[in-house]
C-alpha cells in the first residue's frame, strides 16, 4: 500500500505529467504563464485544491449517486474555490488583486475534474490526497518551465527583476513580443513534451 | 453488453466473456480458481443502500445543496468585514499612488495626513464637500453624475486627484489622475485593470507607463488634449502626447479613451 501511495505522489511528476501526458489544464497554462509569478502562484492553488477536491470526493466516493457525479464533484470544487478566494481576498488581498480571474479559473481546470473522476472515486482519502498533490505539482512545474521561457524572452525579466542587462538593449536585442502571445506558450509546452516523449521512449506513438 | 467478467484468484488475471476459460493464460491456473466480478450495481444494492434509485439522488442533491451554501454563507459572513476593510484601504492606496506615494506602510494614516477633502464638482466647476461615506467604485459614482474630486497637501502644495474609470482590451480599467494647483499639469498617475494580458496590456499598471505622465498638460484652451498613442507614435516635444503600451495598442487607446471621457466631464472644474 505504502508502495501505490508512493506511486500516485511520483507518477503524476513526470512519467504520467498531467499536462504532457494527458494534455490536461492546457488553457490555464496558456492564459497565466506570461510571467513567472502568477504561474507560481496559480500552480500552488491548484495543487492545494485539487489535494483537497480529491480528499472529500474519496471520503464521499461510496454515497454519490452515479448518476449525477460529475455535477457532485463540480459542486465541491466550485465550493472550495469560491472559500480559497474569499479567504484570499480577507488576509492575503495583494496575492487576490493579482491572481484575479485566475483563481476562477480553477474550477474549469480539466485537471481537477480528470483527477476526482480518474482516481479519487476509485481510492481512499490519503492516496487521493497524494494524487492532488502530485498531479498539483506536475502541472505547477510545467507552467513554471514554461513561464521562465515566456518572462525571460519576453520582457526580459524574471519575477518581475530586470535580467537582461540594459547594453544588450542598446546593441540592439529587442525583446520578443511573440513569446507573450498565448500561442507561444503552446509551442513551449509542445516543445516541452517533445523532450518528454524522447526521455519516455514507451509514451511515444508510431 | 453481454460479456461477464471472471478474475484470476491466484495472479488476478481478469477475463471477459461468457464463463470463466479453462486454464488462465497467465498462471495456468484451472477454471474452478476463477471468481465472477460482480458489477457496481448490484454490489451497492447489496449494501442495502441504493444510490441509483431517483428519490435518493434527489435527496442527495438537494442535501448537498443546503450544506455549500450555509457554509458558503458563513465564510462570507465571516469575512466580510475584513473584506471591506481591504478594498477601501487598497481604493485608498491607489488614490495615494496617483500622488506618487506608493506601497505605504500605514495607508489609512497616510491618506488622512495627505488627503484634505472629498468633494464633489458642481455644474459651474466650484467644489462641494462630500458628506457620505468612503466610496470604494467610482465607476458607479461616475454614472450616478457624482464627479468626485480629492484635495490634496503634498509639501504645503495643493493637488487635485479624478478617479477615473473606462474599458480595455478584455475587462474594465480604472486609474487616478493627479493634478497641480493649475489644474491642467499632471503630478502623477494611477491605473490598474481587472483582466488585460499580462506583460501587454496589463503593463499599464506599471511605473514605467505611468512615469510618461507627469509633467504633461491635461486641457489646451477648452478641451481635453491629453492622449495615449500607439507607441512610438507620440512627439517627445509635445506636452499633450505620450506613448501607450508596446503590444497593447487596443489596451493604451482604452486608457486614452478613458482620459477623455472622464476629463470631459470634468471640464467645467479644469477649466475654471
Amino acid at each position: 500500500m505504502a508502495n501505490k501511495n508512493n506511486e500516485a505522489l511520483k507518477q503524476p511528476m513526470w512519467a504520467n505529467n498531467p499536462v504532457l501526458v494527458q494534455i490536461l489544464g492546457i488553457c490555464s497554462a496558456l492564459a497565466v504563464t506570461a510571467q513567472l509569478k502568477p504561474a507560481i502562484v496559480m500552480g500552488l492553488s491548484v495543487t492545494i485544491i485539487v489535494a483537497m477536491a480529491n480528499v472529500i470526493i474519496s471520503l464521499l466516493r461510496n454515497t454519490i449517486p452515479n448518476r449525477i457525479r460529475i455535477i457532485i464533484q463540480l459542486v465541491v470544487v466550485a465550493a472550495l474555490v469560491t472559500i480559497v478566494s474569499e479567504i484570499l481576498k480577507a488576509f492575503a488581498y495583494d496575492v487576490s488583486v493579482q491572481l484575479s480571474v485566475y483563481v476562477g479559473l480553477i474550477i474549469t481546470n480539466c485537471i481537477l475534474m480528470g483527477r476526482l473522476e480518474a482516481f479519487a472515486m476509485q481510492n481512499g482519502p490519503w492516496a487521493s490526497f497524494l494524487d492532488g498533490i502530485g498531479n498539483g505539482l506536475g502541472y505547477a512545474a510545467i507552467l513554471i518551465v514554461v513561464a521562465f521561457v515566456r518572462e525571460l524572452f519576453g520582457s526580459g525579466t524574471l519575477f518581475g527583476f530586470q535580467v537582461v542587462p540594459q547594453c544588450f538593449y542598446e546593441a540592439g536585442y529587442l525583446n520578443n513580443g511573440l513569446m507573450i502571445m498565448p500561442p507561444m506558450a503552446l509551442v513551449l509546452v509542445g516543445c516541452v513534451i517533445w523532450f518528454h516523449r524522447a526521455k519516455n521512449k514507451d509514451l511515444q506513438e508510431n | 453488453m453481454a460479456t461477464k467478467k471472471f478474475r484470476c484468484k491466484v495472479c488476478g488475471y481478469v477475463h471477459e466473456g461468457d464463463k470463466a476459460p479453462e486454464k488462465c493464460p497467465m498462471c495456468q491456473a484451472p477454471q474452478s480458481e476463477f471468481e465472477e466480478i460482480v458489477e457496481e450495481g448490484a454490489a451497492a444494492s447489496k449494501k442495502g443502500l441504493n444510490t441509483n434509485s431517483n428519490v435518493y439522488t434527489i435527496l442527495y442533491a438537494a442535501v448537498m445543496v443546503v450544506i455549500v451554501a450555509f457554509l458558503l454563507v458563513f465564510v462570507s459572513q465571516t469575512l466580510k468585514d475584513r473584506q471591506t476593510a481591504n478594498v477601501i484601504n487598497d481604493t485608498k492606496q491607489q488614490i495615494l499612488s496617483a500622488l506618487n506615494l506608493r506601497d505605504q506602510a500605514d495607508v489609512a494614516a497616510t491618506y488622512d495626513k495627505v488627503i484634505t477633502a472629498d468633494a464633489l464638482m458642481q455644474a459651474d466647476g466650484s467644489l462641494a464637500k462630500y458628506n457620505g461615506e468612503f466610496n470604494t467604485s467610482y465607476k458607479s459614482e461616475f454614472d450616478k453624475g457624482n464627479l468626485h474630486v480629492f484635495e490634496a497637501s503634498i509639501n504645503g502644495q495643493k493637488k487635485y486627484v479624478i478617479p477615473m474609470n473606462g474599458l480595455g482590451l478584455w475587462g474594465t480599467i480604472w486609474g487616478y489622475i493627479a493634478l497641480n494647483e493649475d489644474r491642467t499639469t499632471v503630478y502623477g498617475v494611477y491605473f490598474s485593470h481587472s483582466s488585460e494580458t499580462p506583460g501587454l496590456g496589463g503593463e499599464i499598471a506599471g511605473t514605467k507607463f505611468q512615469d510618461r505622465f507627469p509633467g504633461k498638460s491635461v486641457v489646451d484652451g477648452n478641451n481635453v488634449a491629453l492622449k495615449v498613442l500607439k507607441y512610438g507614435k507620440a512627439d517627445k516635444s509635445s506636452k499633450y502626447e505620450i506613448d501607450g503600451v508596446t503590444g497593447a495598442t487596443i489596451t493604451s487607446t482604452g486608457v486614452n479613451a478613458m482620459i477623455n471621457k472622464v476629463l470631459s466631464a470634468y471640464l467645467p472644474f479644469l477649466t475654471k
